[in-house]
């Protein structure tokens, strides 16, 4: 297993070369322009876009604003973005920890919600439970945020006027007081973030349960005598974790990049707001950063769900 | 081993073949896998409806402007706004458009478009994931790294770059609306077939060292026999949760597409689309934003209740 | 996961389109796009300027002085990401910098010049502006301190100029800063620009939105590259030091800048507020829900909401009220005077290659009377537009609202008269054709709701006359993209009509009237980025236009404007639609506001009170 692992970190670095040149020729290859906010606007004329484009090395090939992208990488230089000239790293920073705090939160709820009511719902396939969970796990996964959000905030903000969608991003915690409030700007994005994950995660959990509860060692298990909880939550629980565990490692790089949507509705000024922004404006090193980091945490992430699998099963060998 | 095994050994229809071998087999009085298979589908309850259903769906947006005369297109600022009525049983839109015949005008662009991205993507996702974890190795290491490659694509520049690239070819070979088409599936199924992928692969790797494979092997069996006929059928449970699941966000990912400008035509109504515009007027005329979410959540339901079915049907272990 | 990350990603866009689009007609905006909207200059006067909610105009003394209001609550649905005006990449950045840094004069709604730094406007009379207009001379005011104490003076105003005019520092106010052949301090307050040629707009520079003085002291060594690239430099353009009346507390890059009152203010009765919040993001349709019905902010900038939407918000919200006021805006279709087939190849868009059937002044004649812009206006925008007949709506050049709507109502009946006058007879399908040609259209604008609205009423009115239309959208930072490479933005205009806003971003409308002249078609050779996009070659305009450089009388300038614009639509070169006031959103109880559309929104913040 060391060497596995070993292998698979020098294995890394060419994989994310490769990675990161493909990402960099896609955002250069785009169409888009830095000064497209001054669209049609006569006062900042052509030849002044081109003058800033050319400031900017917007006009070199893109193979070698790649080259000097990377050797700047390696002095440990991210660049600095485009819309307000400051170092990538330290806009990132600032963001980082408003994504961690709502999107791990949302995280975390939807996975302690999903894992119980999946095994619920696998152990009792089609009672009223399971048919119940089901319909929610869809409501959830079929209405897409931007609509959860818009429902949420009309019911919680403008009608009942009891909490503010709005989030103060300046707000310190500091007391008691302070905790309150942040709690409070935090349920409504939290709600809906769970709401979207735990419905696909339920499934998830049901399906692999569902796989392994007539597996033959259930049935051995249960002819030993042991109780159907014992069987459920020690033996099948633990082999039906195989693919969840893919999918909750999978997700972990995602709260690092964000819920987009849910950071625009609430203007929360996370990391997938920034992306986004940064995206829609061409702002080319901030988006490379943030991809790149992504990918970095997505090889890095697969490599640990790889790893867990042979901790869940023993069986699997890797050669 | 499974005991599931021996019976789809048996049987000779391939499960990669749903088409006409089995019919024939069907037609015979013995009981085969596909008989089975149907026999257990009909006895869930659950997927019957569901199937019912998708099927009603179906035959609405299809059949529906037969009978249902409103013209989806016809602007009044005369009747904007107005709640379902009998002239107009789900209302009007804010241009005084006839939301039902929107609805079935746009339902037939949202299902296909769902279906086929689906199919791409879990196809795609089953045959990387299934050589990926059968074969391991290096295979295994280049397709997973292609995989994180995928996973870590920023989409929307992506996206921008493709159709600026493509769209004007696939309109001049195929027409407006077919071009279109085939771009707007494919870019939705290319990069969403990531999940399934590593979800067959984690599957194959904890079933290719049961006993059940080593018996096949010993047998000598032939690789590929033992991959899609032996394995795969073990691993239809997250394909088809996966499935489901994709058809949803297809149907939802085709309206963000439209929004880049690189979807259908603007004046294209689809489910997704219908749902996004309508979605400022939640307060004052929901009918505009309820019908078409009503319906894309009725189809995702009804679709995994049918995938539900389908898994348990098919699944050579449950012997309902 | 995988899956839903994309499609978050994707939904965000999208909320991000939307909200663009959203805005109106406006420009996109968000991201890129929209630009117009932001610049827009613009407004007339007042009495054209329908200002709709109650209108606190400018009540210079507010109640209370100096100090004695709590927090002011700004929301703008772009975020600013830089605070130095200089470097602003649109509109929300010039107008957030605009609290702390100030021009020596702003535009108040009625296109007047108000001295913020100056002593006084310099007028030919006053002797500020050479007879021959190739100088202007600003006397500076003597009160002012920078919040760090130290005192305004004229090197500052020197140094400002000095700063943009290296293009390595790449100042996106340049524009504001050419045609100067010098600016010099002839004393410690009197500063002196003058022209290379005789400039009949001499408050071109240090006026507005891109006009603010920056301190020399604080960006000394930022000129040139150094200004995006040395560590202090970017520090100080997030925190400029400035004259304004709120001084920096902490900023955010695309999220939130908080003020505080500046004790130096040179006004001692004012600002009123102690702190101010201007939170960014989100889109604009939940912002006009903040203002309107959550009561949660004061201000909100720029309601780029469909009519229906906003009215019924504004109706039944009860928390704010709309702001309307005007801007030079006009929402237009521009016709392609090239012939966009993809079949030619390097040829497509060239002047060499005229359009099939638009080069036909009766079919572009036609498509104008077919549409009804009455329509338009009415039901998609709402109190953010009026129908026009013409591109200069504002004083001088137009008297009323209800003057620009005259004698362009729709008539399909004299359309298609037309179209049968000049041969075009309907084949089987209902098309028109001639010749073998079909009158079908490539209609594309840029992706947002109003406008893909819009669209589709004017393919359905085009329709009536036998002509097909296909509808394009395109993504905003695309459309209004320069990248040479792009063949989907206005530059290239690949397609036979494109609608987007544009107007005049200065009282003064020269420099935008003369983009449209034949020299400056927009082509390969010059990589798509001529201003003339239509590639409409008119001699008689531009004769037209050098006539109006060249004139120094304002009475027979605006005579001569005039003509520009009724050639414009005689010749139907470009179909005005919609005049587009903008809209903003005020608490109940937020006063003393008068935004003006040629120049920031908060251009005299100072004055707000509650």
């Amino acid at each position: 297993m060391g060497r596995y692992i070993l292998r698979r970190l020098i294995f890394a670095v060419p994989t994310l070369l490769g990675i990161s040149l493909v990402i960099f020729a896609i955002l250069a290859l785009a169409p888009g322009d830095p000064l497209a906010q001054f669209a049609a606007d006569p006062s900042v004329p052509p030849e002044a876009r081109e003058q800033i484009r050319e400031s900017l090395g917007l006009n070199d090939p893109w193979y070698i604003r790649y080259f000097k992208w990377l050797t700047a990488l390696f002095r440990g230089d991210w660049g600095y973005s485009f819309a307000s000239r400051v170092p990538v790293l330290d806009l990132i920073a600032q963001r980082l920890p408003q994504t961690l705090q709502v999107v791990g939160v949302a995280y975390l709820v939807s996975i302690l919600i999903a894992i119980p009511i999946g095994i619920i719902s696998a152990v009792r396939p089609y009672s009223l439970f399971d048919n119940l969970a089901t319909t929610f796990a869809f409501i959830g996964f079929s209405v897409p945020t931007f609509f959860t959000g818009l429902v949420l905030i009309l019911i919680f903000s403008v009608r009942l006027n009891a909490l503010p969608f709005i989030y103060d991003s300046t707000l310190r915690v500091t007391d008691w007081e302070t905790f309150v409030r942040q709690v409070r700007q935090m349920i409504m994005p939290v709600t809906v973030l769970a709401l979207f994950q735990t419905g696909s995660l339920t499934r998830f959990v049901r399906a692999a349960m569902m796989e392994n509860l007539p597996a033959d060692y259930a049935r051995t298990a249960r002819a030993k005598g042991l109780s159907e909880q014992v069987v459920v939550l020690r033996h099948v629980f633990r082999n039906s974790m195989i693919p969840v565990v893919t999918l909750l490692a999978l997700g972990v790089p995602t709260i690092f990049t964000g819920a987009i949507v849910t950071e625009q509705i609430f203007r929360i000024n996370g990391i997938g707001e920034l992306l986004i922004k940064s995206i829609q404006n061409s702002d080319t090193p901030v988006v490379m950063a943030i991809t790149f980091i992504f990918a970095v945490l997505v090889v890095f992430f697969n490599l640990i769900a790889d790893v867990l699998y042979g901790v869940l099963d023993p069986r699997i060998r890797y050669d | 081993m499974s005991e599931a095994n021996p019976s789809v050994g048996n049987t000779s229809a391939a499960p990669t073949t749903l088409g006409g071998a089995t019919l024939a087999e069907v037609a015979r009085p013995r009981r085969s896998l596909w008989s089975d298979a149907w026999r257990r589908f009909r006895r869930h309850r659950m997927a019957v409806a569901g199937a019912v259903v998708f099927l009603l769906l179906a035959i609405g947006v299809i059949a529906g402007p037969v009978v249902w005369h409103g013209d989806p297109r016809k602007i009044d600022f005369a009747r904007s706004l107005q709640p379902p009525s009998r002239v107009h049983p789900m209302g009007t839109d804010d241009l005084g458009r006839d939301v039902l015949a929107r609805v079935m005008l746009g339902g037939r662009v949202s299902l296909s478009v769902g279906m086929a991205a689906m199919l791409i993507a879990t196809t795609l996702g089953t045959l990387i994931g299934a050589v990926a974890g059968f074969l391991g190795g290096s295979v295994d290491s280049i397709l997973m790294r292609i995989t994180d490659l995928f996973l870590a694509l920023p989409v929307v520049p992506l996206l921008l770059l493709l159709i600026f690239l493509f769209r004007d070819s696939l309109r001049r070979t195929f027409g407006a609306e077919t071009g279109i088409f085939i771009l707007i599936v494919t870019v939705i199924g290319a990069l969403n077939w990531m999940t399934v992928a590593r979800l067959v692969r984690s599957s194959f790797l904890s079933l290719k060292q049961k006993e059940f494979v080593e018996a096949a092997h010993a047998l000598g069996v032939g690789e590929l026999t033992i991959m899609f006929r032996h394995i795969l059928p073990n691993t239809l449970g997250p394909i088809i949760v996966a499935a489901t699941l994709g058809v949803g966000a297809a149907i939802i990912t085709e309206s963000v597409l439209s929004f880049l400008g690189l979807g259908f035509p603007p004046d294209t109504p689809t489910w997704g689309r219908l749902l996004y515009e309508g979605q400022n007027f939640l307060d004052f005329a929901p009918w505009m934003v309820l019908w078409p979410g009503f319906l894309i959540f009725l189809t995702v339901l009804s679709i995994n209740y049918i995938g539900d079915g389908l898994r348990d049907a098919l699944d050579p272990r449950s012997r309902l | 996961m995988s899956q839903q990350r994309i499609w978050s990603l994707m939904a965000a866009v999208l909320v991000g389109a939307i909200a663009l689009a959203a805005c109106g007609g406006a420009p996109p905006a968000q991201a890129p796009t929209t630009a117009p909207a932001t610049t827009a200059p613009a407004s007339p006067t007042a009495a054209v300027a329908a200002t709709a909610a109650p209108a606190p105009t400018a009540a210079p003394t507010p109640s209370a002085g100096r100090g004695a209001g709590d927090t002011l609550r700004i929301l703008y649905w772009q975020a600013p990401t830089i605070l130095n005006n200089h470097l602003a990449v649109g509109t929300k950045d010039v107008d957030a910098s605009r609290l702390i840094l100030e021009p020596l004069a702003a535009i108040d709604p009625e296109g007047n010049f108000v001295p913020m730094l100056a002593e006084e406007i310099p007028t030919v009379e006053n002797g500020g502006v050479a007879q021959d207009f190739t100088s202007i001379t600003w006397k500076l005011r003597k009160d002012v301190q920078w919040s760090d104490g130290s005192p305004f003076t004229a090197a500052d105003v020197v140094f400002t100029y000095e700063y943009c005019a290296d293009p390595k520092t790449a100042c996106t106010s340049v524009a504001a800063f050419r045609g100067i052949k010098t600016v010099e301090a002839l004393d410690e307050y009197t500063v002196k620009v003058t022209w290379e040629a005789p400039n009949s707009y001499p408050y071109q520079v240090f006026t507005s939105q891109r006009g603010a003085i920056i301190q020399k002291a604080q960006f000394e060594d930022c000129v040139g590259e150094a200004a995006s690239t040395a560590a202090d430099c970017q520090a100080a353009n997030l925190a400029p030091i400035g004259t304004g009346p709120y001084k920096l507390v902490e900023f955010k890059p695309g999220d939130v800048v908080i003020y505080e009152l500046n004790e130096r203010y040179r006004d001692p009765d004012k600002p009123f507020f102690k702190r101010v919040e201007l939170k960014g993001g989100g889109d604009a349709p939940s912002a006009a829900r903040a203002v309107l019905q959550a009561g949660e902010v004061d201000w909100a900038w720029n309601l780029q909401v469909e009519a229906a939407v906003l009215q019924q918000l504004a109706s039944q919200g009860g928390q704010g009220n709309l702001v309307t006021y005007n801007t030079a805006n006009v929402e237009r279709l521009l016709i392609n005077f090239t012939n966009p087939d993809p079949a030619l190849g390097d040829e497509r868009g060239q002047l060499s290659q005229p359009h099939p059937f638009l080069t036909d002044l009766k079919v572009r004649q036609a498509l104008a009377l077919a549409i009804d812009r009455k329509a338009i206006a009415e039901q998609l925008y709402g109190p953010s537009g009026y129908p026009t007949c013409t591109f200069l709506w504002y004083p001088p050049f137009a008297e009323s609202i209800a003057d620009i709507f005259k004698d362009c109502d729709q008539d399909i009946d004299e359309a298609n008269r037309l179209l049968d006058e000049a041969g075009w007879t309907r084949g089987a399908d209902g098309i028109r054709v001639k010749n073998g040609v079909r009158l079908s259209l490539l209609f594309q604008t840029s992706v947002n709701t109003l406008r893909q609205k819009t669209q589709e009423l004017i393919k359905a009115n085009w329709a009536e006359i036998g002509v097909e239309t296909e509808l394009k959208s395109v993504d905003g930072s695309v459309f209004f993209g320069s990248d040479p490479g792009n063949p989907d933005n206005i530059g290239h205009f690949f397609a036979d009509i494109q609608m987007y806003t544009t107007g005049a971003p200065e009282p003064d409308p020269t420099a935008h009237l003369c983009g449209w002249v034949s020299s400056a078609a927009s082509q390969k050779e010059n990589e798509w980025r001529g201003t003339n996009n239509m590639r409409w070659q008119n001699t008689e305009y531009d004769a037209l236009c050098d006539q109006l450089r060249a004139e120094l009388d304002p009475d027979k300038r605006v005579e001569i404007a005039r003509q520009m614009d009724a050639l414009i639509v005689s010749d139907v070169a470009m179909i005005p639609l919609v005049a587009r006031p903008r809209v903003a959103g005020a608490s109940k109880d937020l006063q003393g506001y008068n935004p003006s559309g040629w120049d920031s929104e908060l251009w005299d913040v100072a004055n707000w009170y509650k």
